[in-house]
């Protein structure tokens, strides 16, 4: 039995009615929420590139052969890991000032989610560099390569292209950690959301396209990592010329 | 012989309570070409880990060129060596691994133009004119601008063994070059080889499992067993008539099987 057409046209004009009764009303929160949204990315980019350079840093610690460093890099992993970020934005923004050391809710916001992100990249690059093959690092042994340069130039390029793809789970949780600065005030795109829904009512709208919009930013980080894994990998593919 | 180039002094390597070289003594001349060759497991591997300061000696002294490799005279007494000290006495080895261990982000070029400027300071320029001349050597310079990945194995093994004479070492040890290999490429990796062996002054020490190609280019052959050396002299002496009985049982084996 083949439904007839005049049927199909009331759960259209259904859909359609409940579309417009539903989001004729953007405008009205759309400009805040975008305004919230140019404060996450401000925090959100300049967080991921420290973010990687702390677990570069940390990782290659972990991995030292001072142990006084590798010692630092494990209680910087297990403190930072270990503790809920939003504790973590508390102690910066709230504590430290007790203590003398005032931060902008700005600033406050960029340590806190980079030296938490950080420290889940530190395992991220540990586990990279520690896959690299034995054999590169006698090579670079055989061939007296020094040490700075061994990991500049040998280890740590092919370290990193083992680490792509959990680096880029770790930008994606970094990304929606930043939902948590309006804890120092900072009104990025959730906060904006959260007022604009006590102005306006429009609940159903302003969670809709806020999940939009957390989800779109994932997906670019995400066909950012696919880029740079083939960006990564042409080389290493096999296939004889 | 001439000068005495490598000597290996009562060195001893254990791995827990296996022994792997068993107080070996070893001498090798400048310019010499030793094949080793024995069962897996005898040690023939250890020796060249050992002469390449991948493992360390846990008895005996290594010397080049007179000169303790695994220890430091300082004062008057022999110590430990420094990092220092290996990273300068290794500028005289080169060594060919089994796996090539080519670095697979780099060109064939880069491979062999950037550990020099590394390690020995080489000018960029100067050590890129090197590497092609030696890829020229080894029949690949049509291949420089490709990354290791995109060759056979015995073509990486070639660019590996370019990589390896780039840092002008004076000693080359190969560590089974050709194990990895498909048979159709062994060829011209032992070619290469068997040039570095004729027309060049390198001393060398080569673990192989080709005995054929170990008589042809060696000037003498060790056979290893249970790290200590069962048997060595002149290819002809040691492969075509063995004195030792452990040596006779393994190549019938290895005859057997070719």
């Amino acid at each position: 039995m083949t439904p007839r057409p005049t049927a199909m046209l009331i759960p259209i004009a259904f859909l359609g009615g409940l579309y417009f009764a539903v989001f004729s009303n953007v405008a009205s929160f759309l400009p805040a929420l975008l305004n919230g949204l140019t404060v996450t990315i401000q925090v959100a980019i300049p967080s991921a590139i420290l973010a990687y350079a702390i677990s570069v840093a940390a990782g290659l610690g972990r991995l030292s052969r001072n142990a006084a460093v590798r010692l630092m890099s494990g209680a910087y992993v297990e403190i930072f890991r270990g503790v809920s970020l939003l504790v973590i934005l508390f102690w910066l923004f709230f504590v430290l000032p007790e203590f003398g050391l005032t931060l902008s809710p700005y600033v406050a916001a960029l340590l806190g989610i980079s030296l938490n992100a950080g420290a889940y990249g530190a395992e991220i690059i540990r586990g990279a560099v520690q896959a690299v093959p034995r054999g590169q690092y006698e090579a670079c042994v055989t061939l007296n390569m020094p040490g700075w340069r061994k990991y500049s130039r040998i280890i740590l390029p092919q370290a990193l292209i083992i680490a792509v793809p959990a680096l880029t789970n770790m930008t994606i949780e970094l990304l929606k950690g930043t939902a948590l600065v309006s804890a120092v005030t900072l009104v990025d795109v959730t906060a904006a959301g959260v007022r604009q829904n006590q102005l306006t009512y429009r609940t159903i709208e302003i969670f809709s396209v806020l999940a939009l919009i957390y989800f779109c930013l994932s997906q670019v980080v995400r066909f950012a990592g696919a880029l740079l894994e083939t960006g990564f990998n042409r080389h290493l593919r096999t296939g004889r010329s | 012989m001439a000068d005495e180039k490598i000597r290996f002094e009562a060195v001893s390597k254990r791995y827990g309570s296996l022994t792997v070289l068993d107080q070996l003594d070893l001498s090798i001349g400048a310019g010499e070409v030793v094949s080793i060759i024995g069962p897996s497991g005898s040690g023939k591997t250890t020796v060249l880990r050992c002469l390449m300061t991948l493992e360390p000696v846990d008895d005996g002294v290594i010397w080049i060129d007179g000169i303790p490799l695994n220890k430091e005279l300082r004062s008057g007494a022999l110590i430990e060596a420094s990092p220092a000290h290996l990273r300068r006495m290794r500028t005289k080895l080169g060594m060919v691994f089994q796996n090539f261990n080519l670095f697979p982000h780099m060109t064939i070029l880069q491979n062999c133009s950037e550990p020099p400027v590394y390690a020995l300071g080489a000018k960029p320029t100067e050590a890129r004119s090197r590497a092609v001349d030696l890829l020229k050597m080894v029949g690949m310079e049509s291949k420089q601008d490709h990354y290791p990945a995109q060759l056979s194995g015995g073509q990486q093994q070639r660019a590996a063994i370019a990589r390896t004479l780039a840092m002008q070492p004076e000693i080359l040890v190969f560590d089974e070059p050709t194990s990895a290999l498909d048979p159709e490429t062994i060829g011209e990796v032992t070619e290469v080889i068997r040039a570095l062996a004729t027309k060049h002054s390198y001393t060398m020490l080569l673990v192989t499992h080709q005995i054929d190609f170990a008589r042809d280019i060696s000037d003498r052959i060790c056979f290893f067993d249970k790290g200590r050396i069962v048997e060595q002299g002149p290819p002809d002496a040691v492969i075509d008539s063995p004195k030792e009985t452990r040596t006779q049982q393994f190549l019938r084996k290895v005859a057997k099987a070719r």
